[in-house]
């Protein structure tokens, strides 16, 4: 998993292939479904689906899963809008604005290290101990808010889900960042090396002297910090936060790590096809929004053209292994 | 009771004709004969991977022979032998492993064919025990029925596959290692059982290491070397070093002991090591440059005290010195760090990662001397791995392919290489020969040598007494968790340590 050999390339240009013909097929469709207005949204709206992606991409990897990815996400941005809206209101100075952003991110590493330790020292599988963990922060969630919202937070905060740095989207800047940092942690740290080798044997790993346990927990945190990472965004763009809000986007992630290639049990799986893959699924869910399907009907579209891509995708690895 | 040096009946009950089985190319069995007659003892004689589990696999049906080759049972051709043919004959195995179900009933594991086999609708459960009870008064032995298989003693669980195959009526039994980890007083009994089921007239074929108690119960040998027949002899008048001899063929002839070496400085000692139930009061050193073997049947407690030199078990008395210092190993991070290194015995499940590329498996104890800042140096990596690759003569055609794509042998040598690429002092070799062929097995004790030469400090595990006596320079024998002697193989031969080990 360390040089990017043929292997890669052929994977990415495959998704690439992919991605083009969708969008072709999106304007021959609907003529002029590609305007700056489709682009600008699908920037929006793909960071969300995308951050919480990579926060499960990394124990999926590990042979794992991480079930409280999006209310883990809830709770950092609930306690981040609960602190500023507590002790700022309206307006809040930008130190304070920088403090409650790493105090979500504090947040999500401590309950993603929390998580991690709990799999590595008990011996726990992860969908239980992610699967409780998400039902103890949904309970959690629910108390401080009392099932309701917070919301109204500082403008200078929701230039987080608004602005733009050199014409960029802050979120699509932010998940493009990420995902450059995951690439590079999964593919080039000893960390990253581990958590391959764990995915595919972890009792073999271990004699191999890699740190296993050591690496379960930052797994997890990882994958918590991700998880806050998202849920900042989510908050500043909705300007408001609860428990369950982007609830769906949980076995979407999951989906969009099997779409990206990466391997059900562990082991094996890019960072860039991941990436691409959520670019596709955004594509496919704005490309039916702009064919002005009714909602449900898209949703069920959605769904079908998915099974396609993946049926196109082993077309696809078939065509190019039967040439070598 | 049938009496073979006598009287041999005139069909044999099994008879396989010239057997020949192939994988990927490589002759496992080339031309072997075999005969079997009704009511004998037969003991199939090698070393390991002589081709016996092949020859044994070949009569049950789990391989296919090539074509010119003919199995009969009872004279009578068998156009094709499958493990179903094999059981509507009647012959039945033990493996090695005895293929047991350790969380179901003793009477549920041995009337299990009656369970799945004949297809019942419904299991009548009284009907099993009484199966199953039957089983075992033949067998004149008593083990509670209602008893989990996987809270037996390893013997019982021993006889409840032997009850299993007696269950289902058989003729032939073959035991595959049936007494490799039973002990003396337990084999003595074993022993007693098969002769009695003998008199009953079906026919045992035994495959062992412990070369002296099958001499005293067989009736005949069959030996096979290298996948081929050395010859069917008589027992009587065969004597333990003849069978070696003849097991081990040419090799045998040639091979020296290792000359004396000169003492130098000590680099590991054990003084006092001892687990609960897995070693008591172990003491050793290893010098530099010196290869020590431990031997011993299965369970003595070797595994236990190499994995505990490698930092994986933590003695509960006793002390480690490594250089003269105390080592105080928390894990194996530790181990390899102050220059210890393991070769698991395991090599599928502990020893590589039998999914990711066979780079990956060679670079995993090395990792901190590629950093480049706080990265790893992909060209770093690439070195590491091409430059073991081509001083181990290990054959790969990718390095990114997964190392499970490779033969026994080159796995193995990829497993030595991520050792050696931890630059250690102490190289542990956990049976490294397990499932690696006979020539190959030759090139991993050369690079063994050459690695003593240069320094380095060796311990090599192993049940097969030769492949100690004859590559090392110091052989513990050990048995029950105790070091029951040392040996200098210039100073004894391999049959006075068979004797030893086995005896």
């Amino acid at each position: 998993m360390i040089k990017i050999g043929n292997r890669a390339i052929r994977e990415i240009l495959g998704f690439l292939l992919i991605y083009l013909l969708l969008a072709v097929v999106f304007e021959i469709l609907n003529p002029g479904f590609w305007s700056t207005q489709i682009v600008l949204s699908m920037a929006v709206q793909l960071p969300e689906l995308g951050l919480l992606t990579l926060a499960m991409f990394i124990p999926i990897v590990s042979g794992g899963l991480n079930l409280a990815n999006t209310i883990l996400a809830n709770i950092c941005g609930i306690v981040l809008a609960w602190f500023l809206v507590g002790y700022a209101g309206g307006e809040a100075p930008l130190i304070v604005v920088v403090f409650a952003c790493l105090l979500a991110l504090t947040i999500g590493f401590a309950f993603g290290a929390a998580m991690g330790t709990i799999v590595a020292y008990f011996g726990i599988h992860p969908i239980m101990v992610t699967l409780s963990m998400m039902i103890f922060l949904q309970g959690l969630g629910e108390f401080i808010t009392r099932g309701g919202d917070i919301s109204g937070l500082a403008s200078n905060f929701q230039f987080l889900g608004y602005g733009t740095v050199i014409g960029v989207p802050i979120p699509l800047a932010v998940f493009v960042a990420a995902s450059i940092i995951c690439h590079l942690f999964m593919a080039k740290t000893p960390l990253g090396f581990t958590i391959y080798m764990i995915g595919s044997n972890i009792r073999a790993s271990e004699f191999s002297g890699l740190a296993t346990k050591r690496a379960l927990i930052w797994i997890y945190a990882a994958s918590g910090v991700l998880c806050a990472v998202a849920g900042i965004i989510m908050t500043a763009r909705f300007n408001s936060v609860r428990v369950g809000h982007g609830e769906s986007y949980l076995l979407i992630s999951v989906l969009a790590c099997f779409l990206g290639a990466v391997h059900p049990f562990g082991g094996f799986g890019r960072v860039s096809s991941v990436f691409l893959a959520v670019l596709i699924l955004q594509l496919v869910s704005s490309g039916l929004n702009g064919l002005g399907a009714n909602q449900h009907l898209s949703t069920a579209l959605w769904g079908a053209l998915l099974v396609l891509v993946m049926i196109l995708r082993w077309a696809l690895i078939r065509l190019s292994s039967s040439r070598l | 009771m049938v009496n073979h040096s006598d009287q041999p009946c005139l069909v044999p009950l099994v008879q396989l004709q010239n057997i020949s089985v192939r994988f990927e190319g490589v002759k496992a069995l080339d031309g072997v004969e075999f005969s079997l007659e009704a009511g004998e003892i037969h003991c199939l004689a090698g070393e390991n991977g002589s081709g016996k589990s092949t020859l044994i696999k070949v009569m049950t049906g789990v391989y296919k022979p090539t074509p010119d080759g003919k199995i009969l049972v009872e004279g009578e051709h068998v156009d094709e032998m499958t493990p179903l043919e094999a059981r509507a004959v009647k012959i039945g195995t033990i493996w090695q492993d005895l293929a047991l179900f350790p969380h179901m009933t003793v009477y549920e594991n041995i009337a299990i064919t009656q369970i799945l086999g004949n297809n019942p609708k419904i299991v009548n459960l009284k009907n099993l025990r009484s199966i199953a009870h039957d089983a075992l008064s033949k067998l004149g032995v008593d083990i509670p029925l209602e008893e989990k298989v996987g809270s037996l003693p390893i013997s019982q669980r021993q006889l409840v596959a032997i009850a299993r195959a007696l269950a289902q009526d058989c003729r032939v039994l073959i035991m595959d290692e049936a007494n490799a980890s039973l002990t003396h007083a337990e084999t003595l009994k074993l022993t007693e059982i098969v002769r009695r089921l003998s008199e009953r007239g079906i026919s045992i074929v035994f495959v062992s290491h412990r070369l002296a108690e099958v001499l005293e119960i067989s009736h005949r040998v069959t030996v096979l070397r290298d996948g081929r027949l050395v010859g069917v002899f008589p027992t009587q008048g065969m004597t333990q070093s003849r069978l070696s001899e003849l097991m081990t063929g040419r090799t045998f002839a040639n091979q020296s002991p290792r000359v004396r070496r000169a003492n130098t400085e000590v680099v590991l000692q054990v003084v006092g090591c001892s687990r609960r139930g897995e070693f008591d009061d172990v003491c050793l050193s290893l010098q530099r440059g010196e290869i020590l073997g431990f031997t011993g049947l299965l369970g003595a407690g070797r595994t236990e005290l190499a994995l505990t030199l490698f930092g994986m078990k933590r003695p509960d008395s006793g002390k480690l010195l490594l250089n003269g210092k105390r080592l105080r190993l928390r894990s194996n991070i530790e181990a390899i760090s102050s220059g210890i290194a393991y070769l698991s015995e395991d090599r599928l499940q502990l020893g590589l990662v039998q999914e990711q590329s066979i780079a990956s498996n060679i670079v995993a104890a090395s990792l901190k001397s590629a950093m480049l800042g706080p990265f790893l140096s992909g060209r770093t990596l690439a070195d590491i791995v091409s430059s073991w690759v081509r001083e181990l003569k290990i054959k790969i055609g990718n390095a990114e392919d997964a190392i499970n794509t490779l033969s026994g042998g080159n796995q193995q040598r990829a497993a030595i290489a991520k050792w050696l690429a931890t630059n250690p002092q102490v190289l542990i070799l956990d049976a490294p020969t397990v499932g690696v062929d006979v020539g190959a097995r030759a090139s991993i004790f050369r690079i063994v040598a050459n690695l003593a030469k240069s320094g380095m400090s060796i311990i090599i595990i192993s049940d097969e007494v030769p492949e100690v006596y004859f590559n090392c320079d110091r052989v513990l024998h050990f048995s029950s968790g105790k070091i029951k002697g040392e040996y200098f193989p210039q100073d004894c031969t391999v049959s006075d340590l068979e004797r030893a080990v086995y005896g």
